[in-house]
């Protein structure tokens, strides 16, 4: 008899070897998983963040020496050029990532015909990575090679489009060719958040009056507010670590014009040697994602507990 | 004056006919119900008079104007959604002033709006909620708000009340019918449920395939079904439908039926006397309804109309008010009702009685009713 009698004199099955297997079995397996994420990324910040207040060059080295490196960063140029890119691509990025996906998402919705078709033309950019869309862009914004030399051939001899190797244009080349790459996407995450909207809603503000724009306004795109906000946090991680990007289309260059935090970090850490440099700029990069991603996430879960 | 009249609308989607010829006349003030089975077309027909779907021919008129070619904002109506439709970004207070904003009433009007309705639904509590704050029978109050607020010509309800739970359900029933006795207004209001149905119109059209089979009154459409289609799906119970021969007995035309042994004769009410010895010889379909074969106990005794017969009972089941008691009647089950103190168990002989003052009869081929 595996069986014992509780409290209430019942009989109660005592539980088996398997039962508590069953019970911890998502624990055993997640458990491999979690060590090495623990290991492998909060491990490696703190080793980052210690590397941070060390003077070290091209070896690692423990002692700590303070604040130096932070303050030899905000000394150099090169630190707030790519600062201020950061600025200029994430804000822009972004924006007509939002704008330009949101458009496409509300004229695919007016139920067309080619809309499969439209869509995979749209989200297809999604599928590449930003080394190919890179070199893709850099041959067709070279100005010998590509647009440029495209439309002069077609007669028009004075135009000029060779921002990819201008000193304060090449960063907009960054946004082009990185909207041009994450705008599908973006679009696909409100095309599914506009299909969810519930037709009657629709119909309700028809009835209450309302013009197809001011629906839209009014109603359906305040009520995407959860897919901003994903689209959001997706987007604004994408600019911060941009780097491949960068690398590929202009690396960097004209010469330090187009870098970014993450660009600067690689060229510093493992091409001039300055470890603690690049451990410290690193830094300051995790700092800006978790000051941006932290409170909007805080926020948006509190309006959750509201029962938004 | 806030008529509504539909004159031999039609509907096509493709190749698929979804109204055939719909004619319904609606008085100023009146409560008219759309019952019928699922996919018949009555959110179709809802969404036509509300000018959210063009009508493929015919015409719409309401308050006596044709609204064929108004979109849904110039027709003055008023729609309240089954699932509330209610903008999920807006709090109640909006929801239910967004209409009035449109429509550019001034801002103080629609303070004094909101607030009047909000106190005549008892929602003034939660005029600063989110609509996902709420709970089922909340927004459906706030559907109906943002329904009363704009005071339109005519109000147009689809299926308001079949989110809810029973409890619910029958409050919310009783509001209804009380906001329409109160303001008077003209509704159109399509349901499932037999009794919203019977309670809350004053006309109900029983619609089937995109037709009305049937426009009349509850008590008529309950005693004198037009066809087949309508006495087996108003009520609840069903009434029951037997396939019988129609034969003569004592002067009076009848039908046979028989429980398995004996055969029993049912006369016909007098005034189908006529009209079912035409089929004299051949099988009809006699309808009676379940509380109309009941027990000594809840009918009182014996009358020229009403004839005593013992059956066999096949299945039992208590409701509360009332029992059902199943039993075979030319092999076709047959629903009684009666009282729940007669105590009968499945396999019991019981004695019942038959009304036969209401019974109807069909043809059995074309469904129509025999008169
Ligand atoms: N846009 C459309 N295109 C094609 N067929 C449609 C369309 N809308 C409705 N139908 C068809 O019209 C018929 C009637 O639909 P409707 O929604 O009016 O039914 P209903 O009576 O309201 O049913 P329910 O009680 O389930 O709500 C259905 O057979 C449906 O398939
Ligand atoms: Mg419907």
């Amino acid at each position: 008899m595996t069986t014992a009698t509780s409290a209430s004199g019942l009989d109660r099955p005592r539980k088996r070897f398997a039962d508590y297997l069953e019970t911890a079995l998502p624990k055993i397996v997640l458990g491999p998983t979690l060590l090495i994420a623990l290991f492998f990324i909060y491990g490696f910040i703190i080793w980052t963040g210690w590397l941070s207040f060390t003077d070290s060059r091209l070896l690692p080295r423990y002692e700590l020496a303070g604040f130096v490196q932070y303050v030899t960063l905000f000394e150099n140029e090169r630190w707030w050029t790519a600062l201020r890119n950061l600025g200029i691509f994430g804000g822009l990025f972004i924006l007509v990532c939002l704008v330009v996906g949101l458009l496409l998402a509300i004229l695919l919705d007016q139920r067309i015909r080619a809309e499969g078709i439209l869509r995979a033309v749209y989200l297809y950019p999604m599928a590449l990575s930003f080394i190919v869309t890179g070199t893709a862009w850099r041959w067709i914004l070279n100005p010998g090679l590509g647009l440029q030399n495209l439309i002069r051939q077609m007669g028009f001899e004075s135009f000029t489009f060779d921002w990819i190797v201008t000193p304060g244009m090449s960063i907009y080349t960054v946004v082009i060719a990185g909207a041009w790459q994450s705008t599908g996407f973006v679009m696909a995450l409100f095309l599914a958040g506009l299909r969810g909207v519930d037709d009657a809603i629709i119909k309700a503000a028809q009835v209450d009056g309302a013009s197809p724009t001011r629906i839209y306004t009014s109603i359906i795109i305040p009520s995407l507010r959860p897919v901003f906000f994903s689209a959001l946090i997706i987007l604004s991680h994408i600019a911060i670590k941009s780097f491949d990007l960068v690398m590929a289309l202009t690396g960097g260059g004209p010469g330090f014009s187009s870098d970014l935090p993450a660009t600067f970090m690689y060229t510093f850490a493992f091409n001039r040697n300055q470890i603690g440099l690049g451990a410290a700029s690193a830094i300051i990069m995790l700092m800006t994602v978790v000051a941006i991603i932290v409170p909007l996430m805080y926020s948006e879960t509190r309006r959750g507990h509201l029962g938004r | 004056m806030s008529t509504l009249s539909i004159i031999n609308v039609k509907k096509r989607y493709g190749p698929v006919e979804v109204l055939k010829g719909i004619d319904i006349d609606v008085k100023d003030g009146e409560f008219l119900i759309l019952v019928g089975p699922s996919g018949c077309g009555k959110s179709t027909l809802l969404n036509m008079i509300a000018g959210l779907d063009t009508i493929t021919s015919g015409e719409i008129a309401i308050g006596g104007r044709v609204v064929n070619d108004l979109s849904p904002k110039d027709r003055d109506i008023a729609m309240v959604f089954q699932s509330y439709a209610l903008y999920p970004n807006m709090t109640v207070r909006n929801n239910i002033s967004f209409g009035l904003k449109i429509r550019k009433i001034p801002k103080g009007k629609q303070e004094e709006t909101v607030n009047r309705v909000a106190k005549l639904l008892q929602i003034e509590a939660l005029l600063d909620r989110m609509p996902s704050q709420l709970s089922g029978g909340q927004r459906q109050r706030v559907a109906m708000g943002r329904a009363l607020a704009r005071d339109p010509a005519l109000f147009l309800f689809d299926e308001p009340l079949s989110n809810l739970d029973a409890k619910l359900r029958v409050e919310m029933r009783a509001e209804i019918k009380l906001l329409h006795d109160r303001l008077g207004a003209t509704i159109v209001y399509v349901t499932h449920d037999q009794i919203e149905a019977m309670t809350l119109g004053d006309r109900i059209a029983v619609m089937k395939g995109g037709e009305v089979h049937q426009l009349a009154t509850p008590q008529e459409v309950y005693d004198d079904p037009a066809d087949l289609f309508v006495a087996g799906f108003i009520g609840s119970p069903p009434m029951n439908l037997v396939r019988a021969p129609v034969a003569h007995k004592n002067g009076k035309v009848g039908v046979n039926l028989h429980d398995g042994g004996e055969t029993f004769f049912l006369a016909a009410p007098d005034a189908v006397q006529n009209g079912l010895s035409a089929w004299n010889g051949s099988e009809v379909v006699v309808g009676i309804r379940p509380e109309q074969i009941t027990d000594d106990l809840a009918r009182g005794h014996e009358r020229s109309d009403r004839i005593k017969r013992r059956a066999k009972v096949d299945v039992v089941h208590p409701t509360g008010p009332d029992t059902l008691v199943l039993i075979q009647l030319n092999d076709t089950p047959v629903t009684c009702r009666v009282h729940p103190e007669t105590r009968v168990q499945s396999g019991d002989n019981a004695d019942l009685m038959f009304d036969l003052s209401k019974l109807v009869f069909f043809d059995p081929d074309k469904e129509t009713r025999i008169r």
